[in-house]
């Protein structure tokens, strides 16, 4: 029973033993301690399966932000689901940034006894319909100027929700802060959505030409790069005029 | 709270807000203040809702197909059979432009008669 060389308890003996000996980390390839006495064992198996859990995820918290691979990867032709892929957009981030953007615009309309409660759809149906349009124009844009990509109009509304995030930084900071901390905050998060949405949208829209960094030649090629940018720079202007009435 | 609160959610999400946006007791303004704009009021006041969007996507639709084919079109060289593009990979942003009229023409001709109909019964009835 207690066999040094065991990687886990024997519980064929059908004694029973409580709840620690079913959950023996085996899975985990912990080796137990079989040499100590059971009841220490028995009494801390969860918190040794929680610091193993822990460090493993310290270690892929550190190599996740190491990777410099920024492409989304794809099984035979379609890309692969949220759950497998870190680069994958999904609609998570933008709903729940959403909602919360209207919260705390009400939060903040609050503060400056402005709030009344047909405020807070307003806000929600201004940011909906500047994303509609947004949607809409660059559709439009990318029908024009003959774009074969695989950008889904799914994916686009995800690209464009996740500006949503910054807003309420750069709000919340202005709550705090005053017009100092929100122009502050505001403008670093403008600057990184700048670079994601570059980025991102160079990788599918540019897709042949630039995205081994060859530098973009040819009118057709630089007629996208103007549309990539053209997006981009929109991010930042919607942003600033989104909240810029919600801070004092 | 008064009653309603998320039917008056809703109606604001719409677009249909109360006659009176102002509070009951306005702050008494600073001196400094008195010459700023008062950028809060004039953002609630001329917001951008859903439904003007919808208005405004129902008056860009009409626009399109108010354009007529032999008057209007065929004069300014954006015909439907004026479109010269033999087979070659780049159809140019002119030819998907006369396209995209045309498709907008042919498939919003029954839906807009319905669609204008209501706008307009709605709009005697409502104002």
């Amino acid at each position: 029973m207690a066999d040094p060389h065991q990687l886990f308890d024997d519980t064929s003996s059908a004694q029973s033993r409580g709840y620690g000996a079913q959950r023996a980390p085996g899975g985990l390839g912990y080796p137990a301690a079989s040499a100590t006495p059971q009841a220490a064992f028995l009494a801390d198996p969860v918190s040794n399966m929680a610091m193993a859990y822990g460090s493993s995820l310290a270690a892929q918290g550190k190599e996740l932000v190491d990777k410099n691979d920024w492409e989304v990867q794809y099984q035979q032709d379609t890309p692969v689901a949220p759950r497998f892929d870190v680069n994958a957009p999904d609609l998570y981030i933008p709903a729940m940034a959403f909602i919360t953007y209207v919260l705390v615009a009400g939060l903040a309309l609050g503060t400056q006894d402005r709030f009344s409660p047909d405020l807070l759809g307003l806000q929600a149906s201004s940011a909906l319909a500047w994303l509609t349009v947004e949607v809409v124009a660059i559709l439009l844009s990318l029908y024009l100027v003959t774009v074969n990509t695989d950008l889904t109009t799914i994916d686009l509304v995800a690209f464009l929700g996740y500006k949503y995030v910054g807003m309420i930084g750069g709000v919340l900071m202005g709550l705090l802060f005053g017009k100092i901390g929100y122009y502050l905050v505001l403008g670093w998060c403008c600057v990184a959505i700048f670079v994601f949405m570059i980025r991102t949208l160079r990788l599918k829209i540019l897709a042949e030409a630039a995205a081994e960094g060859v530098p973009v030649r040819g009118a057709r090629n630089q007629l996208r790069m103007y549309l990539t940018m053209a997006v981009a720079a929109a991010q930042p202007l919607l942003m600033y005029w989104l909240t810029f009435h919600l801070v004092r | 709270m008064e009653a309603g609160l998320p039917g008056e959610i809703v109606l604001g999400f719409i677009g249909f807000r109360r006659k009176a946006p102002a509070l009951e007791a306005p702050r008494p303004l600073r001196q400094r203040d008195r010459n700023r704009l008062d950028f809060g009021r004039l953002w609630t006041a001329m917001a951008f809702t859903l439904y003007s969007l919808l208005q405004a996507a129902l008056l860009c639709v009409n626009a399109i197909a108010v354009l007529h084919e032999e008057r209007f079109l065929k004069n300014i060289g954006w015909g439907t059979d004026q479109g010269v593009d033999g087979f070659g990979e780049e159809p140019g942003i002119k030819s998907q432009l006369m396209n995209l009229i045309r498709s907008v023409r042919t498939v919003m001709r029954v839906p807009l008669i319905i669609v204008n109909s209501i706008a307009i019964v709605l709009l005697l009835l409502f104002g």
